[in-house]
Order: C-alpha cells, then structure tokens, then sequence
C-alpha cells in the first residue's frame, strides 16, 4: 500500500503548476471574459505539455501514465482555473480519438459548454458514445453565463449524432470524465482556502488580522478539511480506475465526485464570506472560483444525483 | 499509488483473520454494562488472550514487548478486530493508548520493567488523571498540587473524566509542582498508585447512562519521588509526547463501526415503514445516507494517506487533526439521521433495532468534545496547519 505521492508524480505536479503559473496566470484568466475564449496558443500550450495526451503511450505520443497521474494533473489545472473543455478533450484523446477540442455532455443535457470553440461534441447515453459535429448542433449562446469564464450554450435541439463507442466503453469514459471533472473541483476547494487564508492573515480590523479571530480562523479549519477529505476520495478514484484499488470502482468515483463537488460548492461561498464586502465585489476572485465550482457541479449532474448513486450502493 | 496490501500484509490479514476465528468462542459471556468487577475481568481476559497470541502492543516497539508491526498491519489489525465483533480495548485503553507509549518514551529503565510487561499482559489496568473541573480544554491551568516532602510528592486537589478509575491499578497523573511558573512549566508527571491512601473516587453518570468515568479526589495522597516519569516541571511535555506516535490510526476502530452502522442504517430504512412505503422513499433521507457514505469512505483513504505519510516521514502529518475534526461532524450526522429514520423506535433504547444507532447517537456527543473539543481542533488547524494568527488571550 501506497496513497502518497512519489518523486515522479511530485515532478509531474510542480511542472504543472508551473506550467499554469506561466501560460494562466489569473490576469489571462481574467481577459478571457472578454476575449471570450483561450487562444489557440495557450490551448496548444497544455497540448505540448501532454495535458490531452498523458495517458497514452509513449509510441502515440504520450507519456504512458495513468488516470492517477491525470488526477494530478487536473487538480493543478482546477487550481488554476484553467477553462475547457478539458475533460473531454483528454478522455477522448485517452480513448484514441485524436480531438482537438470536444466538450462532453450527457443525452438530455439542456447545455453545452465551450461549444462554440469544439470543432465535435461527444454525447454518452446508455447505448455507448456519439459525435456530433458541432455545426450540426441547433444552440443559442447565453449571454451571461453563471461562470464568466465557462461559455455555455442552450440545446434546442441535439441529433442523434455518429455512434464511436458502446455501452461498455461509454460507463468507462463517465467514470473517467467524473474523476477529473472531482479532480478539477478539488483544485478549486484548495485554491478558495489559500485565498481564504491569506486574506485572512492580511486583513486587519479591531486593530490585528482577522484571521487570528475564531470565528473567522474556524471557517478556514473547516475549508481545509474537506478539501483534505475530498482529494484523499478523489485520488483514491484515480487510483481504482488505474486497477489498483482496495474496494468497488464505481463506489470510489461517485463518492469522489460528491465530497468534490461539496466541497468546492462550500469553500466558494466560505471564501466569499470570509473576505468581507471585498469578497462581493467583482474585481476579487473570490466569485470566479465559487462560480466555476457551481458550473462546473450543475454541468455534471448536480451532486443529490451522486448522492442518490452513492445510497444505490449501500 | 496503490491502495491494495502487499502479499505480506495479506498474509498477516489471514493470520490475525484464523486466529480471530479461533479466540473470539473462548470469550466469556460479555458482562452488563455496571457490573465493573466483571468488565475489568472480561477485557483482561482479552488482553491476556492478545498478549499469548502475539499481538498485544501491536504497534509497540518489539524491545518493549510489543510486535513492532508497521502502520499498515496496525491498520489491517484494528480492521479485522472491528470487523470480526471483538472486544474493544477497554479498560486497557489508557494503558496501552497513553500512558505505555509515554513511559517506553519517558521512564527509567526501572519504571518500564515495572509496568511496560504487565500492560501487555491485562495484569495492570491504568487510568488517566489529567483533566480537572477548572482545566478541561485549557488543561495547562490544572491545579491539583504536589508539594515534596523527603522523598514524597504530598498531592492535593481534584480530576475529573478520568475514566475506569474505580478499577485501576495506578493512574497517570499530572501535578502542579511550581505554580509560580509559567503555566506549561510548573506541571509534573506522576505514576499514581491507586490503593495509596487519601484517594477517593466518586462515579461519574454519563448522558449515556454509563459510568466508567469518575471524579477522582487527593487529600495528602503521597506518591514516592521515584514515581515521578521525567523530570519535575517537565510533565507538559511528557504527557504530550504520545502525540508523536500518532500514526493516523487512532480513530480506525471507530470509523469502521461507522461504516458498518451505515449499510445497517440503510438497510433498516428499507424496512421501517412510512406512509404506505419505508423510510426510503424519502430522497431526502437516501442523500444524505448516501452523503454519509461517501465522507466515511472519504476518511478511509485519509486514513491510508496519512498512514503512507507517516511510514515515510516517521511523524505524523496533518492528516490525524482533519481526521477528528471531519469524523466528528459526520458521527453526529450519522446519529442524527439515525434518530430521524428509527421515529419512535428510538424510544425503546436497549432494544433493536434502535440500540447500536441510539448509543452511536449519543456517543457522537463526547466524540466531538473528548481528547480537542471541535472547537480546539479548527483551532490547531487552523494556528498550526494553515499558520493562522493566535487570538490574543
């Protein structure tokens, strides 16, 4: 038994954090509203550095990794909220189809993120999975989307597009997008309780820092733990889609996804919280990470679903 | 990362498993909850069993008759115990949690080979005399005093939660010595015999109903110099040195029967009747089981990061203080859910199916206040862990 991270995927994290820091630092996250999308270059920028492509092997181009490393990975890229679709791109890269952009959504979905810049949509319904060539798609964009920097498009109506895959192949790429979808949201859980905490550190009333008040200090504990708890969950997913899990793989991923999308959901509206009247105001990034978490949870399901899958289970 | 154990944990789970299967018919009949004299005697018995079959001490040092097993066994060992319905620790639990990993820590070589063999084998029964009426949270503040006389400490004042006291041996026992020190500078260590004159018990009744807790009262208890582990004034620091053995594995019993308690709780949802169906109908109640679940699964693999952790780092990391904060929370939940599916069934307490869920309920109450209140933790991760300013006292 090992549930650490090793040398290598230490590597892997700080070179992706790195990566982010140079190619999305918050202030080009933040032109992207708008300039309404990530330019080819930046995009190209996490192509090169096997974002898409980790996961297959090194003869295709990859690095031969698995979905824990992907886990890693994604987490960095939530961090640094990184816009998409970059789930279904590296899903659908990982599973052999050589996509530059494809945003995955699920039959009946009434929105569809990013789809103005995928040139294909991959549709999973029970049957398996579906390509839609994004022109073929009758959507009208929303012009002020809940998340500023996730465009998002409503349906009017969806055909039933080219079938790619099967059932099998289809629960497999559900199991894989959901975990790095949580993988994404732990990123943000983490993120939202450093801004938290270094606000809280900063700011200054009654004559010291807040942060040193319990009634504020309590709120950052209680961030902290369940973005522990969540990643320890959402890395154990990562670890059981790999073969190397001590229990059931669904079971691992739902309740990754759940504890995630928790989470992000409540550290978002703790950050706004704990900074203030700053914290309502659009220049601080408190609403951009709380946004994207509560996209990013509706965009996937809503977590009662994986709530009620969880109790399917027991 | 691999959550799955090496061949050599598996064998070590098959053994613990085989011999699990052999001991637990041998127990006597469990006694009733206030008969102590029979408690005492059944959860000695078990050490005793424990002890002849290797696995006393299970995470003990082997030099100090322990088996020196590493975290993970640890971890397979109190997974296959919980699992297999054997006895909990006990009336050993402060003998061999506390106050043995702090004398094989801190004593003379004397003091270990007086105690250390005994705890082992369910001889010497140990309680903990460190929390006072005025010194709970703020526990530096005790000030039941020990003043030396010749070759004696002459102790007076009070504990309190000091728990299997009325059947202990001998107790851990923190003094004040200098009380014109510092608060954390004038507290000595003790090994208190519990038959010296002028100690008197007085049980303590729990919201449980129970009683292994006590209030213990010192009216010139003299406690031989050579009883004192450390050096004088230097007993904060003894006392917290068991935080340093902490592998992430204290809870591990504990969440188990959780997870265990939720398949039942589901299960029993099903059945009780609501309305014209069952209690689980109702999506409400399915999500937050369902919720319940995947936190309990949650702290599961925390466990296994931080046991990871610690056998390479040899301390412990963060993961033991977001362990008890997050468990806490989602016992009470567990409880109050519980509470909400049983209806009136809570009502008959001793009964099924309301029994282990109401126990659990109420349990989850002295979880979230025993050893760092909730309060106390979100204070220690958020002073110690995210370096958050102290509140000016």
């Amino acid at each position: 038994m090992n549930f650490d991270l090793d040398q290598e995927e230490r590597a892997l994290q700080a070179a992706i954090r790195d990566l982010c820091k140079g190619v999305f630092p918050m202030e080009t996250v933040r032109a992207l509203e708008t300039s309404g999308g990530v330019s080819a270059e930046t995009w190209r920028a996490l192509d090169e550095a096997g974002v898409f492509s980790l996961r297959l092997p090194e003869s295709d181009g990859g690095a031969g990794l698995g979905m824990t490393a992907a886990v890693i990975v994604f987490e960095q890229l939530g961090r640094a909220l990184v816009p998409g679709p970059l789930v279904g791109t590296h899903v659908t890269r990982s599973h052999g189809a050589p996509v530059e952009k494809l945003t995955l959504i699920s039959r009946g979905d009434q929105m569809i993120p990013y789809l103005s810049s995928s040139d294909v949509v991959g549709v999973l319904d029970a049957e398996g999975v579906w390509v839609i060539r994004q022109n073929e798609i009758a959507a009208e964009e929303i012009a002020q989307p809940l998340d500023p920097l996730t465009p998002v498009l409503r349906v009017s109506s969806l055909p039933q597009g080219k079938n790619v895959s099967d059932a099998e192949t289809a629960s497999l790429v559900r199991l894989e997008s959901t975990t790095l979808t949580a993988a994404l949201l732990v990123g943000i859980a983490s993120a939202e309780t450093d801004l938290a905490v270094a606000y809280a550190k900063e700011r200054q009333q009654f004559g010291r820092a807040i942060g040193s008040f319990q009634a504020v200090k309590h709120i950052c504990a209680d961030m902290l733990t369940r973005a522990e708890v969540a990643r320890a969950a959402v890395y154990a997913a990562g670890v059981h889609l790999d073969g190397n899990g001590d229990g059931d793989t669904a079971r691992a991923v739902t309740g990754g996804m759940l504890l995630a999308s928790e989470a992000a959901f409540a550290n978002g509206k703790a950050c706004v919280q704990v900074h203030g009247g700053m914290g309502f105001t659009w220049e601080i990034d408190a609403h951009l990470y709380l946004k994207r978490a509560a996209a990013l949870v509706a965009l996937h399901g809503g977590a009662d679903g994986y709530a009620e899958e969880m109790a399917a289970m027991l | 990362m691999d959550l799955r154990y090496s061949e050599s944990d598996e064998r070590f789970r098959a053994e613990v498993r085989a011999w699990l299967s052999g001991a637990l018919p041998k127990l006597p009949p469990k006694p009733g909850p206030h008969d102590w004299d029979a408690r005492r005697a059944y959860d000695t018995t078990w050490q005793r069993m424990l002890h002849d079959a290797g696995y006393a001490g299970i995470n003990w040092p082997a030099e100090y008759g322990g088996r020196g097993a590493s975290p993970t066994e640890h971890l397979i060992f109190l997974e296959e115990t919980e699992r297999a319905g054997a006895p909990y620790v006990g009336v050993n639990f402060v003998g061999l949690l506390h106050a043995g990993p702090t004398l094989i820590a801190e004593a003379s070589v004397e003091q270990k080979a007086a105690h250390l063999p005994k705890i082992l084998r369910g001889d010497e029964v140990w309680c903990q005399g460190f929390s006072e009426p005025g010194a709970g949270s703020d526990l530096a503040s005790l000030k039941t005093r020990a003043v030396l006389d010749g070759d004696h400490y002459i102790v007076n004042g009070q504990k309190i939660w000091t728990s299997f006291a009325h059947v202990a041996d001998f107790g851990e026992l923190l003094v004040r010595t200098d009380p014109d020190a510092p608060k954390h500078k004038g507290i000595t260590w003790l090994i208190l015999p519990m038959d010296a004159p002028g100690i008197e018990v007085r049980p303590l009744r729990t919201i449980a109903g129970s009683s292994e807790f006590s209030e213990v009262f010192f009216t010139d208890v003299r406690v031989p110099v050579e009883n004192r582990v450390g050096q004088e004034n230097d007993g904060w620091r003894v006392a917290m040195v068991t935080f340093s053995f902490e592998r992430g594995t204290a809870f591990v019993g504990e969440l188990v029967r959780s997870m265990k308690l939720v398949e039942e709780l589901a299960e029993l949802a099903r059945k009780l009747p609501r309305g014209s169906g069952s209690a689980w109908d109702d999506g409400g109640v399915r999500r937050e089981l369902g919720l319940i679940a995947a936190q309990l699964d949650g702290l599961w693999h925390l466990t296994k990061r931080t046991i990871t952790e610690s056998e390479r780092t040899g301390v412990p990391g963060i993961g033991g203080s977001v362990f008890k904060l997050y468990y806490s929370e989602v016992r009470h939940h567990l409880g109050d859910l519980a509470m909400k599916i049983l209806g009136t069934a809570a009502l008959a307490t001793e009964d099924e199916p309301a029994v282990d869920h109401v126990h659990g309920w109420i349990h989850a109450m002295s979880i979230s206040i025993a050893a760092g209140t909730t309060q106390i933790q979100r204070n220690i991760l958020s002073e110690r862990v995210l370096g958050m300013p102290k509140e000016p006292s």
